[in-house]
């Protein structure tokens, strides 16, 4: 059954002003029940990638098109209706810190839903226990670490059983066994919930080891794709240095700056520094 | 904080604060005197109101029957008109004399109503024949000085 | 092409004046159509009362320590002060008048919104600009939940419900104060206290004045919270420069409008 991408974008361009574009004629496509790594340097472009396909910003170029609807053509209830086939995990959490976990998890039952209150309860505990976290359901986000507070945001995320999850670095400053957790978690839901999921990260080896296909991003351009194993044989050099986490290559190590025995002078401004990737520009 | 304490706090928080604000308008305000029982209307003519103002008391013997509800200026006469709203518990006869009088040495003004000897009552709508005028203090000052002035010239005549 | 200094100097100090001058504007026409936002999304707020009930009890009720004891201690001052004034012209019984109508009138509505203001206005600011900062407004949309009918709209009208009845327990523990010190600590007859106010105090021109006034100022202060906080930069020093903007602008804005309506209210519609 060939069934259409879940997202596609086609050849999109955004700046947050006319003068700096920050994408530049970007295409992807998603497939259903897959799950795409979005990866490249901080400052690449990817949160804004995600964040065009969450319908928050607007293209000024291109066509997206996500779970069959054109974005640009959404009104303000058209993009809220297509929210509730998504779900979000932040980079944080961001769980809601005046309620308790049972509340946060609950929350999109209770906005949406008119369920009855002992069947919110059952699937709140059912949600809780895919991520491990059944126990904590009356603590306060306040008491939880970061990992258990991103394992209780992802309960929350996927409350609703929505289609498309997406994942804004997930692994950012995790311990290594929250991180093995978290990874497991999106493989396991995304298969077992027949979701779609796209993972923003820059952490190679545990995306490379949870998704089916990536795309590299870097200065606002797709400049690689291809399956994790396709990636690592790549010669492509600035895979290379990505995937091995080289200090220097395509990326450069020091930040553009003017001739350095002309700063270390001192006819410029006297903060120059002896040595280091500062910014003198 | 569960839901039925914060319930019972705001409930107990709005139910003082009616009552801070009832207790303002009894206690502290006139609401408790003078509000919505039926009045008459009457009308009277002066040749100067002073500072009398609308709603106003209207005393007799010194308690407040009534309020003052409109001035009026009549073009054709060049006198004031007000209308007082009486209180209809209270009648008063048709040759009823209205002054207005000034409440301390410097308060405000309000009508004094006294009442005349004829059988026959006020109706809505009547009108008091008999009025005095407020007493206007550049008046009152030139004319004692104008007085002390006669008086002089009497003495010196006499003399 | 080579510019005096002074005049680049001036032109660039004109140039930036017109630029704040100009993002001020834009600003405030923002929060004006924030205002309306707010206003339209109303309903979640209303529907779902619990929401606003325990905005209600953040804002109002855990102001109603400051506000009981300051009208208190307003109060005794007026007392005292107003004794200290009154005697001099033998008018000492007309205490009560003096206290009733500054509070009523003025003091009440004034300091009781310089109070909300400063304490659950900028806990409003505080709250939603830590939010917004933690990503939870973000979280909020993107489970198609509209964070100006959940979380601003609720908060909105708890300030607007809880101003009045705060202003109006202000005045009354005020006259409470005044009477505390005029009629028991100083000896002012107890009798003429009340019965002179009771006279001068007028329900519809004073008290009724006082709420509208109350009920201005809670519009204002809290429009003012909810914006500052909802556009506060998410930053540890976005929300601080945010609450401290709520108070500084409250603070400006009720002394601005108890002029304005002071001004219509007891002066030119006044007596003819």
């Amino acid at each position: 059954m060939a069934s259409a991408p879940i997202v596609e974008i086609d050849n999109v361009s955004f700046g947050y002003e006319a003068a700096r574009p920050v994408l530049h004629g970007v295409s992807l496509r998603i497939e259903p029940g897959s799950v795409v790594g979005i990866m490249g340097q901080s400052g690449c472009g990817k949160t804004t990638l995600l964040r065009i396909i969450a319908g928050w910003l607007k293209p000024s170029a291109g066509l997206t098109r996500v779970l069959g609807e054109s974005v640009r053509d959404l009104d303000s209830d058209g993009i809220f209706a297509l929210r509730r086939r998504m779900g979000m995990l932040f980079q944080f959490g961001a769980l809601f810190t005046d309620m308790t976990v049972f509340d946060n998890v609950a929350f999109q039952m209770r906005e949406h839903t008119d369920l009855p209150p002992d069947l919110v309860s059952d699937l709140v505990m059912m949600k809780l226990e895919a991520v491990g976290l059944r126990g904590a359901a009356q603590l306060m986000p306040s008491a939880l670490s970061g990992g258990m507070a991103r394992r209780v945001a992802l309960a929350r995320a996927v409350a609703l059983d929505p289609q498309l999850m997406l994942y804004d670095e997930p692994f950012t400053g995790l311990d290594p066994i929250s991180l093995g957790v978290i990874a497991r978690l999106i493989r396991t839901l995304n298969d077992s919930l027949g979701q779609t999921s796209i993972v923003v990260s820059h952490d190679v080896e545990e995306c490379f080891g949870i998704v089916d296909y990536v795309y590299f991003v870097s200065a606002g351009r797709i400049v690689a794709q291809g399956t994790p194993q396709a990636l690592r044989r790549s010669a492509e050099p600035f895979v290379r240095q990505f995937v091995r986490g080289e200090t220097d290559g395509p990326i450069a190590f020091h930040y553009p700056a003017p001739d350095y025995a002309a700063d270390m002078e001192g006819v410029g401004t006297p903060s120059a520094l002896p040595a280091g990737p500062a910014a003198h520009g | 904080m569960k839901r039925s304490t914060i319930d019972i706090w705001v409930g107990a928080f709005v139910v003082a604060g009616f009552a801070g604000l009832l207790f303002l308008a009894m206690k502290v305000g006139n609401l408790a005197s003078f509000s919505t029982d039926a009045t008459y209307q009457v009308q009277a003519k002066f040749a100067n109101i002073g500072g009398l103002k609308v709603r106003a008391p209207i005393k007799s013997a010194g308690v407040v029957v009534g309020r003052v509800s409109s001035v009026i200026f009549d073009n054709e006469s060049y006198e004031a008109v007000v209308t007082f709203d009486v209180d209809a518990r209270f009648k008063f006869p048709r040759d009823t004399s209205a002054k207005i009088l000034t409440s301390g040495l410097l308060g405000e003004q309000y009508v004094g109503l006294e009442a005349g000897g004829d059988g026959v009552m006020l109706k809505q709508g009547d009108r008091l024949r008999l009025t005095q005028s407020a007493v206007v203090l550049e008046n009152l000052i030139s004319q004692f000085l104008f007085n002390k002035a006669a008086e002089g010239k009497e003495s010196k005549d006499g003399k | 092409m080579a510019e005096p200094a002074v005049l680049a100097a001036l032109r660039h100090g004109l140039e930036r004046i017109g630029h704040a001058a100009a993002a001020k504007v834009w600003r405030l026409g923002f929060a004006a159509r924030f205002f309306v936002a707010v206003l339209l999304n109303s309903g979640t707020a209303f529907r779902r009362f619990h929401l606003t009930i325990r905005e209600i009890y953040f804002a109002g009720v855990l102001s109603l320590i400051i506000i009981l004891v300051s009208g208190l201690f307003v109060g005794m001052v007026l007392g005292l002060q107003g004794y200290d004034t009154l005697q001099r012209y033998g008018s000492s019984e007309a205490l009560g008048i003096l206290v009733a109508l500054s509070l009523v009138r003025e003091l009440g509505p004034v300091i009781a919104g310089l109070l909300f203001a400063s304490r659950a206005g900028s806990a409003i600011t505080a709250e939603i600009g830590l939010m917004k900062a933690t990503e939870q407004i973000a979280a909020m949309e993107m489970m198609a939940v509209d964070p100006i009918a959940r979380v601003v709209a609720p908060r909105f009208w708890a300030g607007v419900i809880s101003m009045p009845l705060l202003a109006a327990l202000f005045s009354a523990m005020g006259i409470f104060g005044g009477y505390l010190v005029g009629v028991k600590l100083i000896g002012v007859d107890e009798g003429s206290f009340w019965s002179q106010m009771q006279a001068s105090v007028d329900v519809r021109e004073d008290i009724l004045n006082g709420v509208v006034k109350s009920l201005v100022f809670g519009v204002a202060v809290t429009w003012i919270a909810v914006f500052e906080g909802y556009d506060a930069p998410p930053t540890a020093e976005g929300v601080s420069g945010a609450t401290t903007r709520t108070v500084v602008t409250s603070s400006l804005a009720i002394l601005a409008l108890d002029f304005v309506l002071t001004a219509l209210m007891f002066t030119g519609g006044n007596g003819k």
